[in-house]
């Protein structure tokens, strides 16, 4: 593989504390040399990047994407979901196991990595908890985890049999992965599509109360608790109220390893944004109220979240073009997420640009255990991101790479764009222009 | 909660709630909101000149133009409401229902919209079972949608036949309109409040006219955050009765019920409008009810009966209104603008 240059640009590599003016060489698909910029020793003959004036990142890693394959490709595919992210900035992404079928063997936690998915950046399977994601009999995680899946979930359906999620929980620890629950006590949200609220009373729709989510989060911290064994890591996915985060953030204080993720259109939307029924702003857990969302931000800005989350849900116009009641839910995210958070966490409320960074690259990979991801150390895989970090721009959802544009974020302003993704030495990504 | 989530929210900017882009269409009548007090006026005087006019030339005004009633829902009121107000403007109608079109056949409200508008529609009356529906037909075809009903959200033009009826109760004569018209009025609406579109709109509209409403139930049926800028709560029947002068009675949504624990029998011991109720705390208040009623349960054969009750005054209020309704559909475009 020939090596590749990248000259001039300001490496920000907040795992490996680097801020500052830097060459990178790359070669074989690894990070093989930092210097001062015109120092690097190996750089005669190699192809180069001219990254003047832009930012050097490690690729971002989202841990919560759903691409779709097997099964609902007219929704998305590897190939276009992974050309999405790369589009994004993404090098990693781990995808869930909700296809059709479920993902939960180890044949296909391998066909998903299969080259002949033709990805642009790196895919982690996440496999099915249980058979089917049925929420009865558990996969085998130990064959799983050899077929490469990194953590277990029965996402959008969540575990709602305390036995079977101690089980769940205790045989993830044992082989080593991580546990992520869709928070959900689906008996409080049938036939709800929103937030309950005065929005939603409003709206004359049928709402998903707070406690539905913050009383699994609670229930399986509780597990966690009773377990008493060190190597067992719970996930909540996608947090969404300030009841599941306080749960978080007790559970921290009490020494569990208990993490969190919080997807940008949780921190930024409520559920006033569903206006008269935009199906691209329904999504579960829903938009929920102002105070939820500042909560959010809060746990944000002073640490307790562990990683932001795209939850990247594709589905096709035509699903999208229904009654609100009958939408399927979820929305993009691969594309934006980078411009919203910096646009918003950095420029607006001022969290430093190494901290946005961490919680899209380095945290997540750390929290999956994605090694030699999310830094750019020697040694490293050769995943990175170099983006204009002042540059504003509008998103524009029909120029998306994905398969589907379920975007509440058509039109909004961005900020930090995206010039160059390289995943593993290879350009996944360059912008026009 | 933490005191800091407080300190996030005053002190930090967060993206703005954009501003509704509905109606598309000037006819269109989605929410009772769509329409302003001046707007209100004229289609509450356009109803009366349209109700006393010669019929010979009222058959004029729509002649020949096409209007489609597209209905999800099983209908009698409404739906021939505004078939024989659209048919008294001269307008040609067609009914399309869930039972007999390719709605059976899994056809999607976007494209049965579209076909009625590629075969001439110029405007749709929606009835249909999903709040939010009249939107979406809406915003697809961009034609004047009226809102017959959508799921548990709104019903705007049974909202402005109620506020007929009360205006010819309460103030007799009066058709423009103000904020101050209904100042010194209380209005209950009683009953099933949570999966009443009729509530919704009415407790949309008769504030903006200066009127007090107080909601009436039990908490299953009337959530607490049904409360709003005019709007009370009120749980104790008897209460909300002796400071009524217009109560509105609502039918218990059996259909919509589904998981609800709610005892039919306490419910008509605290909730239904009997003779002797109605005689003790309101002997002079209106009587309402949008239909359809359940006679001896929400209110007694007595009282539907009675000389208080006005509930076939409203149905044929509604026929007026629903002609007014249905001009500004087929016309507001020509007049250029929003009625």
């Amino acid at each position: 593989m020939t090596a590749l240059v990248i000259r001039g640009g300001h490496l920000l590599d907040p795992a490996a504390g680097v801020d500052g003016l830097k060459d990178l060489l790359l070669k074989d698909g690894r990070v093989v040399e930092i210097a001062a910029p015109g120092k690097l020793k190996l750089a005669n003959g190699s192809e180069a990047i001219d990254a003047t004036g832009l930012t050097v990142a490690p690729g971002l890693v989202d841990i919560h994407v759903h691409l779709r394959e097997p099964g609902q490709g007219y929704k998305e595919t590897i190939a276009t979901g992974t050309a999405a992210a790369a589009a994004g900035g993404f090098t990693a992404v781990a995808a869930m196991p909700n296809t059709s079928p479920v993902n939960d063997s180890p044949e296909i936690t391998r066909w998903m990595q299969a080259p002949e998915r033709g990805a642009s950046v790196r895919v982690f399977p996440i496999a099915a908890a249980t058979r089917g994601s049925k929420g009865e009999a558990l996969n085998d995680f130990a064959a799983l985890k050899s077929a490469g899946a990194v953590a277990v979930s029965d996402d959008g359906r969540p575990i709602l049999k305390d036995s079977i999620m101690r089980e769940t929980l205790a045989a993830a620890a044992r082989v080593g992965l991580s546990v992520i629950q869709h928070a959900e006590d689906t008996r409080l949200t049938e036939g709800a599509s929103m937030n309950l609220g005065p929005m939603s009373f409003k709206l004359g729709l049928r709402g998903m109360p707070p406690e539905a989510e913050s009383a699994i989060v609670e229930r399986d911290i509780r597990l966690v608790t009773e377990l008493r064994d060190t190597r067992t890591h719970l996930h909540v996915a996608h947090t969404s109220t300030a009841a599941a985060l306080a749960a978080v953030r007790q559970a921290r204080r009490n020494g569990l390893r208990v993490t969190c993720e919080v997807a940008p259109h949780h921190f930024l939307l409520t559920d006033e944004h569903v206006g008269f029924y935009n199906t691209n702003a329904k999504m579960c857990p829903p938009l929920r109220s102002a105070a939820d969302r500042d909560a959010m931000i809060e746990a944000i800005l002073d640490g307790v979240v562990d990683a932001i989350a795209t939850d990247h849900a594709p589905h096709a116009i035509h699903e999208k073009e229904v009654e609100f009641e009958r939408a399927p839910n979820g929305i993009t995210g691969l594309e934006t997420a980078l411009g919203l958070c910096l646009r918003w966490l950095h420029k607006e409320w001022k969290l430093p640009m190494g901290r946005v960074l961490s919680l899209l690259s380095a945290q997540p990979a750390a929290l999956l255990g994605l090694k030699g991801r999310g830094t750019l150390a020697v040694g490293s895989f050769a995943d990175v991101v170099i983006f204009d970090p002042g540059a504003e721009w509008t998103y524009r959802a029909r120029e998306t790479r994905s398969k589907s544009r379920n975007t509440p974020f058509d039109g909004w302003t961005m900020q930090g764009k995206v010039r160059w993704t390289i995943s593993e030495g290879r350009v996944a990504y360059t912008a026009e222009g | 909660m933490n005191p800091a989530a407080t300190s996030v929210r005053r002190q930090l900017q967060t993206p703005p709630v954009p501003a509704s882009q509905f109606p598309f269409n000037p006819g269109s009548l989605l929410s009772i909101m769509d329409l302003g007090l001046a707007a209100l006026s004229r289609l509450l005087s356009r109803a009366t000149a349209l109700e006393s006019m010669d019929p010979l030339l009222r058959d004029r005004l729509l002649a020949k133009r096409r209007v489609a009633l597209l209905f999800y829902e099983s209908s009698t009121r409404t739906r021939t409401s505004f078939e024989l107000a659209a048919k008294g403007l001269g307008a040609d109608t067609t009914l399309v229902s869930s039972l007999s079109s390719s709605i059976e056949k899994g056809e999607s409200l976007k494209d049965t919209g579209l076909t009625l508008r590629a075969l001439g529609a110029e405007a749709i009356i929606l009835r249909h079972a999903s709040s939010g529906a009249a939107w979406l037909l809406e915003s697809e075809t961009r034609l004047p949608v009226l809102n017959a009903g959508d799921g548990m959200h709104e019903h705007p033009t049974q909202a402005l036949l109620d506020l007929r009826t009360i205006l010819a109760h309460l103030r007799p004569g009066i058709e423009a309109i103000d904020a101050e018209t209904l100042a010194g009025v209380t209005v209950s609406i009683v009953g099933d409040i949570l999966h009443s579109r009729v509530a919704r709109s009415n407790m949309l509209l008769l504030p903006r006219l200066g009127a007090r409403v107080l909601l009436c139930g039990p908490k299953e049926l009337l959530p607490e955050l049904a409360a709003g800028p005019g709007v009370i709560i009120e749980r104790d029947f008897e209460q909300a009765l002796r400071q009524s002068q217009a109560v509105m009675m609502l039918r218990i949504q059996a259909e919509r019920l589904a998981g609800t624990q709610l005892d039919l029998d306490e419910y008509k011991a605290s909730y239904q409008l009997t003779g002797q109720r109605l005689a003790a705390h309101a002997p002079l208040a209106v009587v309402l009810h949008p239909g359809p009623i359940i006679r001896g349960l929400e209110l007694t054969a007595g009282v539907a009966d009675g000389p208080q009750s006005a509930i076939l005054e409203q149905v044929k209020n509604g026929v007026a209104i629903r002609m007014a309704v249905v001009e500004r559909a087929l016309t507001a475009a020509e007049q250029g603008g929003r009625a």
